[in-house]
């Protein structure tokens, strides 16, 4: 059987366009509006969610992501919130794949083994995690792949080709091409940069290539998705909910449609390129 | 936990003190660990490398640093103690070195490093000040570029060394996000090189972060054990009975302990910063108050809440105020070699008041907690149990908060 991250790759691939990938944090502003926000984002065009897990230091992100964060568990939320929002958007909604991006600390307090079960059990299809290099794979990506859930590895410009192998090794679902070193929300990808490193991960593996942290606008999602089988945003839409919050961080009537009005910018300028990387 | 033949062995190929250690890192960051791991290997096997840090070591540094028997602090611990009672308090002077603090010992070994490996910008995070004062000297010292990232709080408490990195030529970060001390440091210095990742060298200030820095780290401060070793062997005409110093992530502690953690008669005992006091929540041992976690690259005990989230640490000294602990002393607690202790920011600030006036030493806040715990510790003992604690650095830079704290104004 497929998973459900094939499926919609595979979807995709078949209107002959890139996936649109959306990343919000969980929690952020409250549990009701981002669980209302996960629903809305498939009929605004993502084709894939990813849910971050947040974490009160999170080394690998910008401002935009931080905040995202520390708003989140500020208003309350837990790991334990953001698998139940994810069983709450599978009973609703059984293709839309769903990842959950964060940090390994949350899920080794956790527990992996309970973590792996709980988050099968919600409907989770795969993990990103951005501190465990396939140098600890013991930790969470054998079991997580012997759960059954896709563990998605992260690929960067200074993975050269002799350490590609090691990295693509376990990875399952898809290969996450980190388009700049750097964090995310701050500079922007090149395409063409962007295309090149995209060919030669491909030369490595069959796994779909979805490409992000540097693609802030419907105009950069569009270049990217000329050259990649998923395009991933993240702080451009995190930097949009938080444009409409009030003074205290507190979601006001405006929050959810300035999200999903730009998702929909996004899905539209990435519905209109036509893939130009043979498959 | 079974005791190991050796705990002087570790850690394994991939970094593991036993449960602790390891390389928790984005992937960006992998490849340039695995590049210092194999350029600090070839340099430690390169007599030339170590003759430019013998010379360093000697000549800019300033060592051997004196191994100083407190004479008359050891008599006013023994009138208060029971006859025949009170140990013989003997001071590793690291706070006789350039700069002021055992930091620079660290710093000299990772500074060459960097320039071996053709790196031209320094990035480094720092909680007192003293491991960035020590990174912008030695930057200055090879024109090298230097930035030091230091949480907003501490950049306010600890304005004297902000001053020196800047008149050193260091550009100094004040970082704004999360607790804004030390950890909030780290995690901007890791954010740089996450981006800077062609021509810059992160230098970190303690046994922490990713494998293979606790090691390292661990390597170029035991220059303090080994010294001690000899000093103690040729005024006492033995080894000493016990060791005590202070820990933030832990290096000046390893430093100290490592030499000697094969000889069982050695007593050892690392002190934390128990703040408000370790009940109040408002404190920073790890050990004593927190659980295993993965922060900064490595697996070891942080203090966190049920989420895993990072709590806010507590210390009146900056050098302490961090959430986590060095890897190794992680091992060393669950092994039980080592004993780990604490002290609250009241003990340590009379320690500091005493030893600066029965010994005309000022010391630092951060071994302040060790010298509390010596007050604590020597009176129980007998008057010819020999006891080393780790002076690592002078308090020159703590003058103005101390003098707040005690209501003068300056
Ligand atoms: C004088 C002094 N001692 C101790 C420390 C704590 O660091 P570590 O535990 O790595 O020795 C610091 C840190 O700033 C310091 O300045």
């Amino acid at each position: 059987m497929s998973t459900r991250i094939e499926t919609r790759f595979r979807a995709c691939a078949a209107e002959g366009r890139a996936a649109l990938v959306t990343f919000v944090t969980a929690g952020d502003p409250d549990f009701d509006t981002s669980l209302a926000l996960l629903k809305a984002l498939p009929a605004a065009g993502a084709d894939i969610i990813e849910f971050g897990v947040p974490f009160t230091d999170p080394m690998a992100d910008g401002p935009a992501i931080q905040a995202a964060g520390l708003r989140a568990l500020a208003a309350g939320q837990t790991l334990a919130k953001t698998l139940a929002m994810v069983k709450t958007f599978r009973a609703g909604d059984d293709t839309t794949p769903v990842v959950l991006m964060g940090y390994y600390n949350p899920v080794y307090v956790y527990g992996v083994e309970r973590f792996l079960a709980d988050a099968k059990a919600a409907g989770v299809d795969g993990l990103v995690v951005v501190d465990l290099p396939p140098e600890e794979d013991n930790e969470l990506c054998l079991p997580a792949l012997a759960a059954g859930l896709d563990f998605i590895r992260l690929a960067t410009p200074t993975t050269d080709d002799k350490r590609l192998p090691a990295v693509l090794k376990h990875t399952a679902g898809f290969v996450y091409y980190v388009s700049i070193t750097g964090i995310t929300g701050m500079a922007q990808a090149d395409p063409t940069a962007v295309g090149t490193a995209v060919t030669r991960i491909k030369r490595h593996t069959a796994l779909p290539v979805a490409v992000g942290f540097g693609v802030k606008t419907p105009e950069s999602a569009a270049a990217i998705a000329a050259n990649a089988d998923g395009v991933v945003v993240g702080s451009a839409l995190i930097d949009a909910l938080r444009a409409t919050l009030d003074s205290e961080d507190r979601a006001t009537p405006a929050t959810l449609p300035a999200v999903t009005d730009l998702v929909s910018r996004l899905a539209e300028a990435v519905r209109g390129v036509r893939r130009q990387a043979a498959e | 936990m079974n005791a190991p033949n050796s705990f002087r062995t570790g850690p394994d190929d991939n970094g593991h003190f036993g449960l602790f250690g390891g390389r928790f890192v984005a992937e960006t960051l992998m490849p340039l660990i695995l590049d210092l791991e194999t350029a600090y290997n070839e340099a430690k096997a390169d007599p030339a490398y170590k003759a430019e840090m013998d010379a360093g070591l000697k000549h800019y540094v300033g060592r051997p640093s004196p191994l100083y028997y407190a004479e008359r602090l050891t008599e006013y611990l023994r009138a208060g103690a029971a006859p025949g009672m009170g140990a013989k308090i003997y001071f590793k002077r690291e706070e006789l070195n350039h700069t002021g603090s055992h930091k620079v010992n660290n710093v000299l070994g990772q500074i060459l490093l960097a320039r071996r490996m053709g790196k031209k910008r320094i990035i480094a995070e720092t909680g007192a000040g003293q491991h960035g004062v020590a990174t912008a000297t030695l930057c200055a010292r090879y024109g090298l570029e230097c930035v030091v990232y230091m949480g907003a709080v501490d950049v306010a408490r600890q304005a004297p060394n902000v001053f020196r990195m800047k008149m050193l030529g260091a550009s100094v970060v004040p970082v704004q996000s999360g607790s804004k001390t030390l950890k909030d440091a780290m995690n901007e210095a890791l954010r740089d090189w996450v981006t800077n990742v062609s021509d810059t060298f992160y230098c970190i200030g303690t046994v922490a972060g990713p494998h293979p820095y606790p090691a390292m780290v661990r390597d170029f401060q035991s220059i303090i054990g080994t010294e001690t070793r000899e000093q103690m062997l040729e005024m006492e005409g033995r080894l000493p009975d016990s060791l005590i110093a202070c820990i933030g992530g832990g290096s000046n502690a390893m430093g100290l302990f490592h030499p000697f953690l094969d000889d069982p008669s050695v007593q050892i005992f690392g002190v934390e910063a128990a703040g408000h006091g370790i009940p109040s929540g408002q404190h920073a041992a790890s050990l004593t108050g927190g659980r295993p976690g993965v922060l900064h690259g490595n697996r070891t005990y942080l203090l966190m809440d049920g989420d895993g989230q990072i709590a806010e640490a507590h210390s009146i000294s900056a050098g302490l105020d961090y959430p986590g602990i060095g890897p190794e002393h992680s091992w060393l607690h669950d092994t039980g070699r080592a004993t780990y202790i604490s002290a609250t920011d009241d003990e340590a600030l009379a320690a500091f008041q005493l030893v600066a006036k029965l010994e005309g030493i000022i010391p630092a806040l951060e071994p302040a907690h060790a010298l509390a715990k010596v007050a604590d510790l020597a009176p129980t003992l007998p008057e010819d149990h020999l006891m080393v604690v780790n002076l690592s650095g002078r308090g020159d830079k703590d003058i103005p908060q101390v003098a707040d704290i005690l209501g003068t104004s300056l």
